[in-house]
């Protein structure tokens, strides 16, 4: 694996790392740094938001060089706003690209939302129709962005609380057509799908049984919360702020008996617990990984 | 391509994020003919909370003087008026001082959106560029009489603000959990903001030593930087002042004006 991290990030050639397996990570929070270092290199990945490494200088990447150094590295993007109509952002798609070269992510990820209208950030992942006209946007964009970083991302299904009139094709068959058009791959997130299916009344097994798992490089986990809807049923909020629900780690234990070791990522944003119990999470998930897929054998650019 | 047609979506959804007072946009819909005005709600509160949740992160001193409820609901009142305009987080709240300067309720505490100021600029030095400070010896170098045409480079994270009021001691006293005890706001006090290494430093300068500062961060020879700060501080230390901001990280290099 490549690990040499040189300071000025538009002068080094961009690389692939080479894919990670079937090992578990999970997000990298700056309060675990001391923690982390204390227990020394560790079989595992981390995975950080790209927009939170995009000052110039500072605590923030002397803290990712540090992980870095020992640790294969997940870039997910949360604000790239590929799900929405209007052209990216050119300046974020350079920052983005800057930090690719900078500190060559086994992983490159971003999600099928939106977040930027005209010149508003709302700062949530935002939902779309799924027509024939957001497709062409969405396949656009993941085109652009797979260009200026010269390697494939894996797109994130959402998790989502509502429909739109005007969809006309499902959510599966919208991001397989995505995938077979851009080339990109996909991140599995099986919490948002527990969420979805909760909230729209779909079943999530049949929802990962039309889901294109040959292409997926990386597997999400994390925890949800409850509310109502406007008819007093139960409503899932993609809350990331505690432990994977038992139904989740069923649904989990099935798609990797499926497709054998694929990355897997605990993601915990709210109210983050010590290290030791993220830790846990990340050793539950190892723990089903190796039942079903050996760590010699990659998960990735398996034949679709 | 009909991108006008395209857009809808997005400016339909957008409408009513940050405004409560609108009804739920009629392009969406919950599940088999459900109602969508909670589901909506979810994204209206995420969007909201989130950016009141940036302002918490971006100022914590400002919140534990007025409290989180106080804070809260002055913070929703900004970011709905004045959501980012850029993904970078940490690039938001920078009309938030001016913001509170103006709030109703914050009028009994004057010397609140100076504390913010001090706040906004000490985030700014946590993420500046990294730059190796000026060493001392540079300085002891250079021969006496070419010291008055000595140009300074201010390093990437330093910065001044001015305050009529004690806004350093405000915010140093609740920067972190330590209890705090009266402190008398009415003396003016400014601050340097400096990060030379990885560790954000606030100073309380001397009368004079913000002209000083300020003129030597904007290019200005020595001489002229001494002159305004003497006639603004008559009993304003020189040598004092340029070895206090060299020590504290306020430049990166020194060379004479005529060779620029």
């Amino acid at each position: 694996m490549t690990t040499a991290i040189a300071p000025i990030a538009s002068v080094v050639p961009l690389r692939y790392s080479n894919p990670i397996g079937g090992i578990a990570g999970t997000s990298f929070k700056p309060e675990h740094l001391p923690a982390i270092l204390r227990a020394g290199p560790q079989r595992g990945f981390f995975e950080v938001h790209a927009e939170n490494y995009m000052g110039a200088g500072g605590p923030p990447h002397r803290a990712l060089e540090t992980i870095r150094h020992d640790h294969p590295l997940s870039l997910h993007g949360v604000c790239m706003s590929i799900g929405g109509p209007q052209p990216l952002d050119k300046a974020h798609l350079a920052r983005f690209r800057g930090l690719v070269a900078r500190y060559q992510p086994s992983i490159v990820s971003e999600h099928l939302a939106w977040s930027t209208h005209e010149t508003s950030f709302f700062n949530d992942l935002l939902p779309l129709p799924y027509t024939e006209t957001t497709l062409r946007h969405v396949c656009d964009h993941i085109d652009q962005m797979q260009e200026a970083i010269r390697r494939p991302i894996l797109l994130e299904n959402p998790s989502t609380y509502l429909a739109f009139a005007e969809s006309t094709m499902s959510e599966t068959d919208f991001i397989r057509s995505v995938a077979a058009r851009t080339g990109c791959g996909l991140l599995l997130d099986i919490n948002n799908v527990f969420v979805s299916a909760t909230n729209h009344g779909f079943s999530a097994l049949e929802y990962l049984a039309e889901f294109p798992l040959a292409r997926v490089g990386e597997i999400h986990l994390a925890g949800h919360a409850e509310q109502v809807d406007d008819e007093g049923d139960l409503l899932l909020i993609d809350s990331h702020d505690g432990p994977v629900a038992d139904a989740v780690w069923k649904l989990y234990e099935i798609v990797i008996a499926r497709c054998g070791g694929v990355p897997t990522l605990i993601e915990w944003d709210g109210k983050i617990p010590d290290w030791p119990v993220l830790r846990a999470e990340a050793a539950a998930a190892q723990a089903i990984l190796d039942r079903y897929g050996p760590a010699a054998e990659t998960g990735e650019r398996r034949a679709a | 391509m009909p991108r006008e047609q395209s857009l809808s979506f997005a400016a339909a959804f957008a409408s009513a994020l940050l405004d409560p007072a609108q009804t739920t946009p009629a392009i969406v819909t919950g599940p088999q003919g459900k109602a969508a005005g909670k589901r909506y709600d979810v994204y209206r509160n995420n969007v909201t909370v989130s950016l009141i949740d940036a302002l918490v992160a971006i100022y914590p001193a400002v919140q534990r003087i007025t409290g989180p409820d106080f804070f809260r609901a002055m913070a929703r009142l900004h970011a709905r008026s004045t959501p980012p305009t850029s993904p970078l987080l940490f690039d938001y709240g920078r009309g938030f001082p001016g913001f509170i300067a103006q709030y109703e309720h914050a009028q009994v505490m004057p010397w609140l959106a100076d504390v913010a100021r001090i706040e906004r600029a000490w985030l700014d030095a946590y993420h500046a560029r990294d730059a190796a400070a000026l060493a001392p010896a540079e300085l002891a170098a250079v021969e006496p009489e070419r010291l008055a045409d000595l140009v300074f480079t201010p390093h990437p994270a330093a910065q001044i603000v001015r305050s009529d009021f004690s806004a350093v001691t405000i915010f140093a006293a609740n920067r972190d959990g330590a209890p705090v005890g009266r402190i008398d706001a009415s003396t003016p006090e400014d601050a340097l903001i400096t990060r030379p290494e990885f560790d954000v430093t606030v100073r309380h300068l001397p009368p004079g030593g913000a002209i000083f500062a300020t003129s030597l961060m904007q290019g200005r020879p020595l001489v002229e930087a001494a002159t305004a700060a003497v006639e603004a501080s008559a009993g304003f230390d020189i040598a004092a002042n340029i070895a206090g901001l060299i020590e504290a990280g306020a430049f990166t290099s020194v060379d004479f004006g005529d060779a620029r």
